[in-house]
């Protein structure tokens, strides 16, 4: 199973990277999870654009992607949803698994975070920045 | 000489373990209502290529479920309940004399993990699991068990020496039911033969913050004075006790439950751990034969292939020894079992 979603993640990732090579800041981007990290950890997109994401749960355990600012940080710090997928800025990875989704960004700085329970602490942040 | 092969003493992590789906956001994982697991207790010997290795858990409070997972050198022949007054008698031995001190089975990380064993001790269901760190970590999470963050890269770090996996899950209504009181420990004896002698020290630090202290005493009894590596000086390591080990001990062993493999002389070895997590990063290597121990076995060194640890067949090395591990463990893992909070926006 994991060959079968590391190819995906290469896949997604070759996509990404042709994407990059088009243009200065991509529409795609391909994050990896892996050992409860998030690969990369910094993104650069453009503002105002759909940005399609790839996102790799390398790992055997749960975990998740949520992207906001530090107001939607703070309730999911103390929120206990079960699961995350309906809205695009919260998308749930359960073990080796794969999820898409679109978003568009205003111009500013924000974090993807996964809100298990002791996720963050262990470095499970990133920051991305769209700039208009 | 007799001959006696490295015992390893599996050290325990314990993890959290639901029959309810995670929660996606903090919170869950709380004081109230947890089940706290308290001192895990763990005794390893080898004798003519089969260790015999006792593990005891004690639990205090809460209700549900939770459990651990705990590397091991080999595949078990039979896992049982364990001897009453093992544990307990190396205990005393060491607080009565103190020492001053001055100075193969092939990893297939893609496959499903294969249970080998599943056995019920007591309010213990146990499953020795063999297969590589994301097959039994996938096992764990689809069984149940919530890992922390820092399990996918500990179980890989096992894995690649000895893909074999026991998951111990308790059930605390179970116990309750059963009339086990709060402290009560359930002991179980591992009979497993290997050949790689090595006591897993990293795993105690599983799930815990930096700075969060890991507090173990492991018990080594070997046929003589074994070489240690690391040795045991310094990354929060103390050699506390270091002598023959006394004929009443072995006698007191020897009489217990499943222990009749005790030899009739042997080198009884302490070594405290009270280290911060941060430091273990690795594990404890022993050799009983004069040679240097492995680093690969220490956890220092990576395996430079994927082992082939887990066959049945004794070992055999010329080296003679029984390792005997008791673990000291504080509090380590909460399962919680709070009322889910709604945040939707």
């Amino acid at each position: 199973m994991r060959q079968v979603v590391v190819a995906l993640a290469l896949a997604a990732f070759a996509a990404s990277a042709c994407a990059s090579a088009q243009a200065a800041t991509p529409t795609q981007v391909g994050i990896r999870i892996h050992y409860s990290r998030f690969e990369p950890s910094t993104i650069e997109v453009p503002a105002g654009v759909p940005i399609t994401f790839t996102i790799v749960n390398d790992d055997p355990i749960d975990h998740e992607w949520l992207i906001g600012d530090s107001n939607f940080h703070n309730r999911h710090r103390t929120g206990t949803e079960a699961v995350h997928g309906d809205r695009p800025d919260e998308v749930s990875l359960p073990p080796m698994s794969i999820r898409r989704t679109t978003l568009t960004f205003p111009p500013g700085t924000y974090l993807y975070i996964c809100h298990f329970p002791g996720h963050e602490a262990y470095g499970m942040v990133g920051t991305l920045v769209a700039k208009g | 000489m007799r001959r006696f092969i490295a015992g390893a003493a599996a050290l325990v992590a314990a993890f959290v373990v639901s029959t309810q789906p995670a929660a996606a956001c903090a919170g869950l994982i709380g004081p109230n209502g947890a089940v706290n697991l308290l001192r895990t207790t763990t005794f390893a010997g080898y004798h003519d290529g089969i260790e015999h290795y006792v593990t005891a858990f004690k639990f205090q409070g809460g209700s549900g479920q939770f459990g651990s997972l705990v590397p091991l050198p080999g595949v078990p022949t039979s896992v049982e309940k364990g001897g009453d007054w093992t544990l307990q008698r190396l205990i005393r031995e060491t607080e009565i004399a103190k020492f001053n001190v001055r100075g193969p089975i092939p990893l297939a990380a893609s496959a499903d993990a294969v249970v080998l064993m599943q056995v019920k001790i007591d309010a213990l269901d146990i499953t020795v699991l063999s297969g590589g760190g994301e097959s039994v970590g996938r096992w764990a999470t689809e069984h149940g068990f919530r890992l922390p963050p820092d399990a996918p890269e500990v179980l890989d770090f096992y894995a690649a020496r000895s893909p074999i996996f026991m998951a111990a899950i308790f059930d605390a209504d179970a116990a309750k039911a059963k009339g086990q009181q709060i402290g009560d420990g359930t002991p179980v004896h591992i009979t497993i033969p290997t050949a790689n002698p090595w006591v897993p020290l990293r795993i105690l630090a599983t799930g815990k913050k930096a700075d969060a202290r890991v507090d173990a005493d492991v018990y080594l009894l070997t046929d003589r004075k074994p070489l240690l590596l690391p040795a045991p000086f310094a990354n929060g390591m103390e050699l506390q006790y270091s002598q023959t080990a006394s004929a009443s001990l072995l006698n007191d062993l020897r009489a217990d439950k499943g222990m009749d493999w005790v030899p009739e002389m042997a080198w009884l070895t302490k070594i405290g751990i009270n280290a911060a997590a941060s430091q273990l990063t690795y594990d404890l290597a022993i050799s009983a034969n004069g040679k240097v121990p492995s680093r690969v076995a220490a956890g220092l060194e990576a395996p430079a292939n994927p082992t082939t640890p887990a066959t049945n067949a004794p070992s055999n090395e010329p080296l003679a020894l029984v390792g005997i591990a008791i673990l000291a463990l504080g509090a380590v893992l909460l399962i919680g079992r709070l009322a889910p909070r709604s945040v939707k926006p």
